[in-house]
């Protein structure tokens, strides 16, 4: 018995390294033999993407701020108009930032305190007519933040001079001039905190964080990237109206519902955002640093990177095809909305399956065994 | 075989330990309101807060175990919580884990406590040797995890395209001074596939042989402490090493004992004049305990084998997958969105896996058909229970194996909720769709 032992070992070991030699196929040179500069990603979607977008949103506010001065100074039609001009470009700006809920944003639950719909209008007007509010409290904030504000500009009333009324001659307008003043300074004021702290503090925690840990900041913003794509933008704005979660459509939980005519123009901004994040492309520019895209590159899966980018474009028509309010979409013709979704959906498997596969980023970090 | 249970023992107790302390039973058994079965074993599930009564007897028992205090009802003890405990979610299902599991059964035939164990003070009676099969039937276990582990390396995406090593060892870039050299390399990612085959292979020869004994442990510390560096596979690695000490002769682990006993000698004084010694130990009920562990040995070497028994690809089916020693072998993941449709209006909606699993259970559920199939049957019946009339449910699943892109998983027009689950192939998945990796 003990002799075989030599001789079996022998011949595996020949079997296997002659194996061994023989041209194998699809070897190519996987992986361009230099890992990934993960820190120059996190550089440029810090430099180039995250801070400008923040100032952005930031200025926009300080605008809405001041044209809502103007409005409570002074309530008229055209000032009510500057206050909505104001939101939108604001709320637009917002949709640049919303996917980058890390950091100091996601301490202080900025998200949930900005864009957190439908807006409950019995609590806006229980806060109004109470007088006394804690708008940083969870149980409000449905009644704060952009879609608080688009009921308080466009859903006080049907005609616009009875909103206008509201704020001048109304028992309340006093009340409603401050809550409608709270909402703005407060969402300004979150803002600048968490420009503040990017800009004076998270930034290089944020660009050294390089780690493929569960703590690593650039698995951290991958992980959000793509849990802001699914939830953030493909359920709360086009799935959840449309029904896909639920046994009837429920068209008034779209984005900017009181509005009307933007829902539309809100998801074509978030989406270009997404686009741009995945490119890697400087705010308002069109220059490309290091991306996801190049990250996917370095590993060979350039077919990958044009996949995702194919798709979210593909998703992009989709949405492009819709009514500006897809209020009127899902009531009129919700299989558009639905089509728009399921393009969307596919980009989902492509950065949560594939993408995610190719950076071999965990979900969880518990022990494993490869299965 | 003392020490061998005395290693085991100790280190069980602090597997128990380490799960407890990392809020693993809160988090796997305790939180998710719905537990993945494994077919035939449906009525397992977690115990509400005697869970941890559970993992308290089960680290309790190990710790006997190792001071071979009552080692027969502690070894029984030890396997039937152990088990309990790995039955009653198979997201946790890990190979060690199922090693742990057979091998403390195995143990329940054999005399480990023949030596060096509380027992023999207790009964006044030492046995210097034990027969000698009794040592050989755990070495057999050991040699067939290895060499079944290298047995399942043998497939073209492990060795002629470094799959799934070409995904993961890139991403330990943060290693130090081979994460961004070494681990970044084709051609080692080649060597890493290939003598990690070879390795499993002809370890347990290796070790059998006396002259290569001494390199081959060598490499199993090395292998196994490195793999630890590179991939969470928690207690594992530390386990192997323990029992590959088995394979060395009587000196070296009369030697171990002696150095122990010399230890407690100086912390507790204890009479072991009186204690008889005998040189042979006698198994009792051998015309019994010789045909269950032939059983034992003939379905361990078969089992893994089962899968040629259903068509398509396993690493996609997974249709015999478990059980078999199949560690670290795939790179694989999917997204599975299930749609609850009312059969006669035909209007549906989508369901929010989150509202029913836990991340880690989402997980495993995505990729793999036997998961996905008892959740259907969940949903089905939770919506059901809701009100829903008519409740039909199907999936639309992606999955991507080894780096190829993502492609369909499941039959979207199948009613999930009509199938059942059996050991019968299950012809909704869709077949495997071969393309070359892209990651070329």
């Amino acid at each position: 018995m003990k002799k075989i032992f030599p001789l079996v070992v022998l011949l595996i070991i020949t079997a296997c390294s002659s194996g061994d030699d023989t041209p194998t196929p699809n070897n190519g040179n996987g992986g361009s033999g230099i890992a990934f500069d993960r820190a120059a990603m996190l550089t440029n979607l810090a430099d180039n993407i995250i801070i400008p977008s923040y100032q952005a949103l930031n200025t926009n506010l300080n605008a809405l701020v001041t044209s809502k001065d103007n409005f409570i100074a002074t309530p008229n039609q055209a000032n009510l108009d500057n206050v909505r001009a104001a939101w939108l470009t604001a709320y637009k700006s917002w949709q640049r930032v919303e996917a980058f809920n890390i950091g100091l944003a996601e301490q202080t639950a900025y998200y949930f305190q900005m864009n957190t719909y439908p807006v409950n209008t019995t609590d806006v007007e229980n806060n109004i007519a109470s007088g006394s509010y804690d708008l940083t409290h969870p149980n409000n904030n449905d009644a704060v933040g952009f879609p608080a504000l688009d009921y308080m500009l466009y859903g006080l009333d049907a005609i616009d001079a009875s909103i206008v009324a509201k704020y001048d001659t109304d028992a309340q307008a006093a009340d409603y001039k401050s809550y409608l003043s709270d909402l703005i300074n407060q969402m300004q004021s979150l803002t600048q905190d968490i420009l503040n702290d990017w800009t004076n503090n998270y930034r290089n925690t944020f660009v050294a964080s390089t780690a493929n840990t569960a703590t690593g900041a650039a698995n951290m913003f991958i992980n959000d990237y793509i849990f802001y794509y699914e939830k953030g933008l493909r359920a709360n704005k086009i799935g959840i109206p449309a029904g896909n979660f639920s046994a009837t459509p429920l068209p008034d939980r779209v984005e900017a519902y009181y509005n009307q005519e933007v829902s539309k123009e809100l998801a074509l901004e978030a989406l270009d955002a997404v686009i741009d994040i995945f490119n890697g492309t400087k705010f308002n520019g069109t220059t490309a640093g290091e991306s996801f895209k190049t990250y996917l590159i370095s590993l060979n899966r350039s077919d990958l990177a044009t996949s995702i980018i194919n798709q979210l474009n593909a998703a992009r028509g989709r949405i492009q095809e819709l009514n500006a309010n897809f209020t009127t979409q899902i009531n009129t013709d919700n299989t558009k909305m639905t089509l728009a979704y399921d393009a969307l959906q596919t980009a989902v498997v492509l950065l949560k399956v594939d993408m995610l596969q190719a950076f071999d980023i965990s979900v969880d970090y518990q022990d494993a065994d490869g299965d | 075989m003392a020490v061998f249970r005395i290693g085991f023992g100790l280190m069980m107790c602090y597997g128990i330990i380490r799960f407890w302390a990392h809020g693993w039973i809160e988090t796997q058994y305790l939180e998710p309101t719905f537990h993945f079965s494994y077919y035939g074993f449906e009525w397992v599930k977690p115990l509400g807060n005697f869970t941890y009564v559970l993992f308290f007897i089960c680290g309790l028992a190990a710790f006997f175990v190792a001071l071979g205090l009552k080692y027969r009802i502690a070894i029984i003890a030890f396997f039937l919580s152990f088990t309990y405990i790995e039955l009653m979610d198979k997201t946790t299902y890990l190979n060690h884990y199922y090693f742990i599991s057979i091998a403390s059964f195995l143990m329940i035939f054999l005399p480990a406590n023949a030596l060096f164990s509380v027992d023999n003070l207790w009964r006044k009676k030492n046995y210097e040797n034990i027969p000698k099969w009794t040592i050989d039937a755990v070495k057999l276990l050991l040699g067939i995890v290895y060499f079944y582990a290298g047995l399942a390396k043998i497939n073209t995406d492990w060795l002629f395209k470094a799959q799934p090593l070409k995904i993961w060892l890139p991403s330990k870039f943060d290693l130090p001074i081979i994460g961004e050299t070494l681990l970044q390399q084709n051609w080692f990612h080649y060597a890493m596939s290939w003598s990690g085959m070879l390795y499993d292979l002809l370890i347990p020869f290796l070790l059998l042989y006396r002259k290569t004994r001494l390199i081959a442990f060598a490499l199993v510390v090395f292998f196994h402490v490195f793999t630890r560096v590179l991939f969470p596979i928690g207690m594992f690695p530390f386990i192997m090493i323990i029992s590959t000490l088995i394979f060395f002769d009587a000196k070296l682990h009369l030697k171990i004992i002696s150095f122990l006993k010399k230890i407690i000698q100086r912390f507790i004084k204890l009479k072991t004049a009186n204690i008889q010694t005998i040189s042979q130990y006698k198994i009792a009920y051998k015309s019994f305990i010789i045909p269950v562990i032939v059983t034992f040995f003939v379905i361990q070497i078969l089992f893994p084998f089962r899968f040629m028994l259903y068509p398509g690809n396993l690493f996609w089916t997974e249709q015999g997958y478990r059980f078999s020693w199949r560690v670290m072998l795939m790179e694989k993941r999917g997204i599975s969105t299930f749609k609850i449709v009312d059969g006669k209006t035909g209007n549906f909606f989508y369901v929010n896996n989150g509202d029913f699993l836990t991340e880690r259970q989402e997980k495993q559920m995505s990729f793999q058909p036997d998961f996905i199939l008892e959740y259907a049957h969940y949903l089905g019946d939770h919506f059901t229970n809701q009100g829903h009339k008519n409740v039909e449910v199907y999936v639309e699943s992606y999955v991507a194996l080894n780096g190829r892109m993502s492609q369909k998983f499941i039959d979207e027009s199948v009613n999930l909720y009509q199938e059942k689950e059996s050991f019968k192939h299950k012809n909704w998945i869709l077949p495997f769709k071969e393309q070359t990796p892209k990651t070329d």
